[in-house]
């Protein structure tokens, strides 16, 4: 296999991606309605969302059960930011922050208390409720900060949407939040991608595949698991940012737990330990759910909950391996005549 | 007697009740090669694991080149020099041959540095044909050699090596003797290991575990020949076969 192939290969999702969104963005805007404008929109910040899980729990091995706890304190940080400030730049910043500091000081005690994956989960599913809790008991204007009135249950209404940076008074509309959203979204996919094929990506992902031996090498686990949850908390944060932008609103349900299971159902439908599937999984769930809701008759939650059920016990590696498949037969071939080259950078 | 690289004075862990080391006081020296035997159970494993702070000894200590491991992190004590290839091949299943190797090697050297490496570590340990092959494909004795592998691409100045004969063909096992030797030309090594005649091919010099402490300490002959030894491990239909 020669230098231009092998680069071909390794940066071929990294290409598609990118004429996937520009194509988005240049196509999309004026094929369809503005309300499915508006929907693409939520597919795509809910796919940045599903990024980040995807990330720390097939790459990291770290399955977090309260990814909601990142997503809602980013929407959180958006939203008191925006209301503070008047200008949303470092309210979006403030969205990646606050997230990746909670995951910092709650991933520290929990990797380096050296907690067990299953508590792992526990720990992060009791946060996300504790923070649900607490946002629904903040009704009344004594709850505030700075400007900011945090609602209670009834949330947070009438947020300033995204705006040219530096200039408040410039919001974007419906077409360009979309080809933001857009861009976040293949950015944070490139970028992880880039992440995984760096040292630090090679050894989280080693670390996912046996903690003693990466230990034995002479690393520390625990700092790149830490890492890890670190990045996938300000990715969810991102998303979270971008959610509270979307609907100008922002209220506890971003702590749910239903907010957590989903990203956790997208991840198994799309194919945990792939980028691309979690992004396909979530987009097809959320059209899905979004079609079911439309023609009535049947409750999309039953049916999301039976399509859970129908990938665990049938198709246990999602969609991407299968979609995948036609690829990678093609890549066996080809590697078949040439050389044994191997995957080290 | 050149200077000592390890020494574990007074060693001793329990596991509640069980007592399943004590009193270990055990040296090294820079570039020795010593196996270590004993029968099931009598604590080699067990020892190999205080030396690389996987357990933390309930009496003594260890110290590697002046530095006592005492509350040291396994990897703090691998960036010391110590290396280890465990009885059960314990390596990056779901990653290629070379990415593991990678890995080792990156953590001491830079990334254009490294590549080169992971070359020299695959030609040295004969994997290049395997070099794109998911580990977790391969044979238990493939796997082995990929750890072992792992050790060396890690440069370490103590390697140990539990059991790296187990599982292998007659010819993997005259390989691993070699690779042995070579590898003792620049490091020191501990190899625990049941094969006697493997032991007699690569040992300078025998300690016997028996029952959480050490037995007996000698060359291979003054080892095979002592009677205790023959009682608790060999065996008496030895002096037939010596």
């Amino acid at each position: 296999m020669d230098v231009s192939e092998k680069a071909m290969r390794k940066h071929l999702p990294t290409f598609a991606c990118l004429v996937a969104a520009v194509t988005a963005i240049c196509v999309l805007p004026s094929a369809v309605e503005t309300f499915t404008l508006v929907e693409f929109t939520v597919y795509a910040i809910m796919a940045i969302f599903s990024l980040s899980l995807a990330f720390a729990w097939g790459y990291g091995g770290i399955l977090c059960f309260g990814q909601a706890a990142f997503f809602g304190a980013g929407a959180y940080a958006y939203a008191i930011g925006v209301l503070n400030v008047g200008e949303s730049t470092v309210a979006m910043l403030l969205a990646v922050a606050v997230p990746m500091l909670l995951a910092t000081v709650l991933g520290y005690f929990m990797f380096f208390g050296r907690i067990s994956d299953v508590y792992l989960g526990v720990v992060t599913l009791t946060v996300t409720l504790i923070l649900y809790n607490l946002a629904n008991s903040t009704s009344g204007d004594q709850y505030r900060i700075g400007a900011a009135v945090l609602g209670g249950f009834n949330g947070m209404p009438s947020l300033p949407t995204l705006n040219v940076p530096g200039s408040p008074g410039r919001l974007l509309d419906s077409v360009q939040m979309f080809q933001v959203c857009v861009v976040c979204l293949a950015s944070v996919y490139i970028g992880l991608r880039a992440l995984l094929s760096a040292h630090f990506g090679r050894v989280v992902v080693a670390v996912r595949e046996n903690e003693l031996r990466a230990n034995l090498l002479g690393y520390d686990a625990r700092k790149y698991k830490l890492g890890a949850f670190v990045i996938s908390g300000g990715i969810a944060g991102l998303a979270g940012g971008l959610f509270a932008n979307w609907g100008a609103f922002t209220s506890p349900t971003v702590f749910g737990l239903a907010q957590s299971a989903q990203a956790i159902i997208w991840v198994i439908v799309g194919g945990v330990g792939t980028l691309l599937g979690p992004v396909i999984g979530c987009i097809a769930i959320q059209w899905l759910t979004a079609y079911l809701g439309t023609i009535g008759w049947v409750n999309p939650n039953l049916v999301l909950g039976l399509i859970l059920v129908l990938f665990v016990l049938t198709i246990p590696k999602g969609l991407a391996p299968i979609l995948f498949m036609p690829f990678q037969w093609l890549l066996r071939q080809r590697s078949q005549v040439g050389n044994h080259e191997g995957r080290i950078p | 007697m050149s200077e000592s690289l390890l020494s574990a004075t007074g060693l001793g862990i329990s596991f509640g009740g069980v007592q399943a080391l004590t009193g270990i006081d055990f040296r090294l020296a820079e570039g020795e090669l010593r196996c270590l035997i004993g029968p099931n159970g009598a604590g080699k494993s067990t020892f190999f694991k205080l030396l690389t702070g996987q357990y933390r000894p309930t009496a003594g200590c260890v110290t590697i080149r002046g530095t006592v491991t005492a509350g040291l992190e396994p990897y703090q004590i691998a960036r010391l020099g110590v290396g280890i290839k465990t009885q059960v091949p314990s390596v990056f299943d779901g990653l290629s041959v070379d990415e593991n190797i990678w890995l080792a090697v990156r953590r001491i050297t830079g990334a254009p540095a490294a590549r080169n490496a992971v070359f020299d570590v695959l030609e040295e340990t004969g994997l290049e044909h395997l070099s794109a092959r998911q580990v977790g494909t391969l044979s238990h004795g493939q796997r082995q050699w990929v750890e072992l592998a792992l050790v060396v691409a890690s440069r370490p100045s103590l390697v140990l090596l539990d059991e790296p004969a187990a599982g292998m063909s007659d010819d993997e096992v005259k390989r691993t003797a070699q690779l042995i030797t070579a590898i003792n030309r620049h490091c020191a090594l501990i190899v625990v290991e049941h094969d006697m005649e493997f032991v007699q091919m690569i040992a300078q010099k025998v300690t016997v575990f028996n029952r959480g402490s050490i037995l007996v300490e000698g060359t291979v002959d003054e080892v095979l020949a002592d009677p205790r030894v023959r009682d608790v491990y060999l065996g008496r239909d030895l002096e037939m076969r010596v």
